[in-house]
């Protein structure tokens, strides 16, 4: 929402001189401002010239000769880098010596050997909105040599762009940014008054038209007023300016004064060609279901039953309400005859039609954010006062159809609720000062306020929004800050230490982590060869990702893929992040897990195995265990499930070949998958204190050849079961395969340490838990000692 | 004979000094002092000697003795010596040729540096942490923070909808103020929290945005806390995470969630600000519908975005670097 300063001196006189003060409060009454533009400045020495000739430079491609006369006739040689111009045209010229608004100075130049007694400006240069793409071509009846500003009408003004919130329907007009200032400013406020006196009085409005409301529900206020004699032509240039300055095009009076008094009072407007009104009345109705309009903009939109359709009085359908209008009716210059609709339109219907149909004008965003039902009469008499004298008559009287409007409630303000809530120290009166300058009627009752809420803040309905705008208009800054009282401690959860020790970990074994999207394309998990059900995205920006992850695999693969492609190999990556499946039983929210994934290119799966040994050692994850096992997408005779307490928590081991080269990954790929959040579910971080033994220890070593399907894990366990709490420790020191052994089997070899805690061990105990060790591995693999 | 026990000490001595390694010395040493040598052999005539005699040359023959096993002795250390120093210059290595490779140090990614970073301070500001799911439903995203079904503000939000449940009903979350409803339901107040997290939003990737992008938020929930809590709170995280010398500014805002709701400026020393996030008072809409009653319990909340503060500590200047998973951006932090 764009303002000027000017415009809003007209409702607040006596704001502060400095423009920067005023921005700051913009700022403090939560309007911020996006953007200031001091216009009109520094544009001394800048002249309305004539195009008298244009020739090309001789030794430049990218700038021409432009002979133009500044006001006593002689041509003057300018090199300008716009080509935009003819002959004829007038143009401003920044004269030898100007300074212009961003601080460079004219001086007479040569431009490749060619002199250049000047410079032709485009609007941005002259500080004014429009585009900097060519020089700014004047319109006809200015005299060559006439100062700019003069020409221009221009007067020193500053532009505000400002930044409105949903819940401020009021600021978004010139008329309600002066009110809001002037009561942080603490000086007066008036709205206009229109001086109609010189208009005369035609016939009376409900003799020329006809107006039905057919959807009170939606359309809470539908009035019309009807002009004669009407002549359309351009706008005064200070309307056209203003309207320009604000961004909207100047088209004609009429369209400019709807315009105009929108920006001003808020309140929008549409002024119809009476003469092209069917029937010679309107009727606004909910559009028929599939009924379909071609609207301003060339465009046909189609309809639901929830949009409101302006129609004539045949039933015909003119233009969206609140939204925009239709083509049937526009005004033109040979229009005499001027109906001008404002209406009420409920605040929701219009947010939904013009989301729904894509469409969004200057109107819908007022209508959407709630306009001021009370305004229109003045804004219908501020219309008129605008077109002066291009008025013959009009036409005596209103047509105002009611419909339901919101009322607007009364609520009572606690001054200890106020105080309550804001931590201040503000008296029942203080708060009646800060609330009436915006319109807030406080009356007194008891230590507290009952407080109306005018019609042009139909946001505000409850005692929370109305301490908003005490708030507001006491200053936030005055408000203070302390640090709450209450004695509390901070800290991280046993789960969320733990994740961030499994990071410290990883980091610590090399691993870099990496975040890739949890969006991936269907084809990644086709790939990838995940069997689970994924979820779509219902709306997705593009089809690469339409669906959720339900692994981290594809993710980390892409990134290796690229690292590859980049010439980074040997990657070695982690992973913490969520993947979501479809559930088995039906619940609530998807199946949604918290994985911990490695992944380390140029590595076998001994590399996945150590990494997570080493996890689980600093997690103090006791009761696992390794299970050969295949699974999806990983390499069928290199994977292992990973089991914690009896329960399968994922995969280590090497991706599949097939995968990796879907994804055009050419080095292997070490693996570790686990669901992290189930993991820590799960028994871990004990670490009971057991005292190491004083008494000496032994070794034995037991080497046994065992067949390739019997995992070393089985005989790991054999052991330890059988030698019990003497094994103090245990190492598979070799694995063979070769000569000396049958096909189809490897020898194990481990060393056994044994030691007891309260004796040194004797010859024949040791014998003894050597024989155990021996029959436990045979019975329960099948494997046999080497001698 | 005094005088030949002493020319055996001495020549023998000399020859000690000259062995050249320590084999030949044992071997000389077994020469000179062994039960054949010389000296042992006058040792065993000694019987047949006077007692004065006996006593003079039996001095002779110990103190030969001494002067060849100190001779050895010395022959030895320098011969070991000489050895060690021999294997060490054989082990010699250049430990330049190994300084850039082997075993490395891994990396953290910047935005769960920058997360833990602020989570840190909040801790240290006396708050615990939240977390929730990222695929949410409509009511802990939405209608549970005041934005009713077709409320204009959630076209503030690019929601991203999941074909999962009635349609419309689930999402990834837009914000991780979700989490503020879990955790009213769930926990009875007083709430001191923080819950960091993965949001998600229909847009296109470019040096600004990211589909997918990180947010902290922060709910305290208490008797009689007020907006000047929540201003002394932000200023506290501003001194605390960025320096003694920050301050903050809070601006009039709007939320559905809050109200009042203001934007959080931090001030910087030098005068220039930055635009951190959004606060405000809990509106008691939410938290009725968290089961609080708004005149028991009041609170406020606070979120910013994590991202950018990966992004500017190190003068990353396009966001999605931070998103590229290329190992020579990531191996740089």
């Amino acid at each position: 929402m764009k303002v000027l300063l000017s415009w809003l001196r007209e409702f607040a006189p006596d704001l502060p001189q400095d423009p920067a003060a005023i921005g700051d409060a913009l700022g403090a009454l939560g309007t911020p401002v996006e953007e200031m533009q001091l216009i009109g400045e520094g544009l001394d020495g800048i002249v309305v010239a004539r195009v008298l000739n244009v020739r090309p430079h001789p030794d430049a491609d990218r700038i021409q000769l432009v002979d133009v006369d500044a006001g006593n006739g002689e041509a003057l040689q300018i090199c300008c880098g716009a080509f935009n111009m003819e002959v004829g045209d007038l143009v401003p010229l920044a004269t030898i010596g100007t300074v212009m608004p961003g601080g460079m100075e004219i001086a007479r130049r040569k431009l490749r050997g060619q002199w250049s007694n000047g410079m032709l400006c485009s609007p941005p240069e002259l500080g004014l909105p429009g585009d900097g793409g060519g020089i700014l071509v004047l319109g006809d009846g200015h005299e060559a040599g006439t100062p700019l500003r003069e020409a221009l009408g221009l007067e020193s003004d500053v532009l505000y762009d400002l930044e409105i919130n949903p819940n401020r329907p009021d600021a978004m007009s010139v008329a309600g940014i002066a009110r809001d200032l002037a009561a942080h400013h603490k000086v007066s406020f008036a709205l206009p008054v229109p001086d109609l006196s010189l208009v005369a009085q035609g016939e009376p409005v409900d003799d020329l038209i006809s107006v039905e409301n057919l959807a009170a529900d939606l359309c809470g206020r539908f009035t019309a007023r009807v002009l004669q004699g009407v002549t359309v032509g351009p706008s005064p240039r200070h309307i056209a300016n203003r309207l320009t300055l604000l961004g909207m095009r100047p088209i004609n009076n009429v369209v400019d004064a709807s315009n105009y008094v929108m920006l001003e009072l808020g309140q929008p407007s549409h002024p119809y060609d009476l003469a092209l009104v069917g029937g010679g009345g309107l009727r606004v109705r909910r559009a028929r279901e599939g009924e379909s309009l071609v609207t301003l903009d060339g465009v046909e939109r189609r309809f639901t039953t929830d949009d409101l359709l302006i129609c004539d009085a045949n039933d015909v359908p003119n233009g969206i309400g609140g939204v925009m209008g239709g083509a049937s009716s526009e005004i033109s210059e040979s229009t005499t005859d001027v109906l001008v609709e404002m209406a009420w339109f409920q605040p929701l219907t219009i947010a939904k039609s013009s989301r729904r149909l894509g469409v969004r004008s200057e109107a819908s965003a007022r209508f959407e954010k709630g306009c001021d039902p009370e305004i229109i009469p003045l804004a219908h008499e501020r219309f008129i006062e605008l077109l002066g004298s291009a008025v013959a008559r009009v036409a005596t009287g209103i047509v105002d159809v009611p419909g339901e409007l919101p009322t607007a409630p009364s609520v009572r303000v606690r001054t200890a609720r106020v105080n309550g809530i804001l931590g201040t120290e503000i008296e029942a009166s203080q708060i009646r000062e800060l609330l009436e300058p915006i319109g807030f009627r406080a009356t007194p009752t008891g230590e507290d306020n009952d407080v109306s809420i005018p019609s042009w803040r139909l946001d505000s309905a409850t005692e929370i929004d109305v301490i908003e705008e005490v708030a507001r208009h006491y200053g936030y800054a005055r408000i203070g800050a302390v640090v709450p009282p209450a004695v509390h401690f901070g800290g991280l959860s046993a789960r969320q230490a733990d994740r961030r020790a499994a990071r410290d970990v990883l980091v610590g074994l090399g691993l870099a982590e990496a975040l890739p999207m949890p969006f991936l394309a269907p084809a990644d998990l086709e790939r990838a060869e995940l069997p689970y059900e994924a979820i779509s995205i219902t709306n997705p920006l593009i089809a690469d990702e339409s669906v959720l992850r339900t692994s981290l695999l594809p993710g980390l693969l892409k990134t290796i893929a690229y690292n590859e492609s980049h010439r980074a190999a040997g990657v070695a990556i982690f992973e913490l992040g969520h993947v979501f499946r479809v559930p088995d039983e039906p619940q609530p929210l998807p199946d949604e897990r918290d994985h911990l994934a490695v992944a380390i290119a140029r590595s076998e799966a001994p590399a996945a195995v150590e990494i997570w040994q080493a996890l689980a050692e600093a997690l103090a994850i006791t009761d696992r265990e390794l299970v050969t096992a295949e699974a999806p997408g990983l390499h069928p005779t290199r994977t292992a499930s990973v089991l914690v307490a009896g329960e399968t928590l994922g995969s280590v081991g090497e991706v599949h070949p097939r995968v990796l080269e879907a994804f055009d990954i050419t080095e292997r790929v070490a693996w570790l998958e686990v669901d992290l959040g189930r993991l820590l579910d799960l028994p871990h971080g004990a670490r009971p204190y057991r005292p190491v033994s004083r008494y000496p220890s032994s070794d034995i070593d037991l080497a046994f050849e065992a067949p390739d399907q019997v995992p070393a894990a089985a005989l790991d366990r054999a052991l330890r079961d059988a030698v019990g709490p003497l094994l103090a420790q245990l190492e598979l020191f070799d694995v063979y395969r070769g000569p000396g052994l049958t096909d189809g089997a490897r020898s194990l070899a481990y060393r056994l340490r044994l030691q007891a805690s309260d004796h040194t061990l004797t010859d024949s105990e040791i014998a003894e838990a050597r024989g155990r060790a021996i029959q436990a591995v045979t019975d329960a693999t099948g494997a046999t000692l080497r001698s | 004979m005094i005088d030949d026990i002493e020319a055996i000490a001495a020549g023998g001595a000399a020859r000690l000094a000259q062995a050249t390694t320590l084999e030949d010395l044992r071997a000389l040493e077994t020469e000179l002092l062994g039960k054949r040598s010389e000296l042992s052999a006058v040792k065993q005539r000694l019987g047949a000697l006077g007692a004065d005699e006996r006593k003079t040359v039996g001095r002779a023959v110990n103190e030969a003795r001494g002067v060849l096993e100190a001779a050895a002795d010395a022959r030895r250390k320098s011969l070991q010596s000489d050895d060690l120093d021999q294997r060490l210059e054989i082990e010699r290595l250049d430990l330049t040729e190994y300084a850039g490779a082997g075993r490395r140090h891994g990396h953290k990614h910047l935005v769960t540096q920058a997360q833990e970073r602020l989570e840190d301070v909040f801790i240290g500001l006396g708050f615990t942490i939240a977390e929730g799911p990222e695929a949410e439903d409509d009511f802990h995203n939405f209608s549970a923070l005041n934005f009713p079904p077709g409320h204009p503000a959630r076209d503030m939000y690019d929601t991203l909808y999941l074909d999962y449940g009635e349609p419309g009903s689930t999402l990834l979350r837009t914000h991780t103020s979700p989490v503020q409803i879990r955790v009213m339901q769930s926990l009875p107040p007083p709430i001191y929290m923080i819950m960091p997290g993965r949001v998600f939003r229909q847009d296109t990737a470019d040096a600004t945005h990211m589909p997918v992008f990180h947010q902290i938020e922060g709910l305290v929930i208490d008797k009689g806390i007020t907006f000047a809590h929540l201003a002394g709170t932000i200023d506290a995280f501003s001194k605390a995470f960025f320096g003694g010398d920050f301050a903050s500014r809070l601006r009039p805002a709007y939320f559905p969630f809050t109200e009042p709701s203001a934007e959080f400026d931090i001030l910087r020393p030098d005068g220039g600000y930055m635009e951190l996030g959004g606060c405000g008072m809990v509106h008691p809409n939410v938290l009725a519908n968290c089961g609080l009653d708004p005149e028991e319990w009041q609170g406020f909340a606070f979120g910013f975005g994590i991202d950018r503060f990966a992004k500017e500590r190190h003068g990353v200047d396009d966001l999605r670097d931070l998103f590229s998973n290329d190992v020579r951006f990531l191996e740089q932090f």
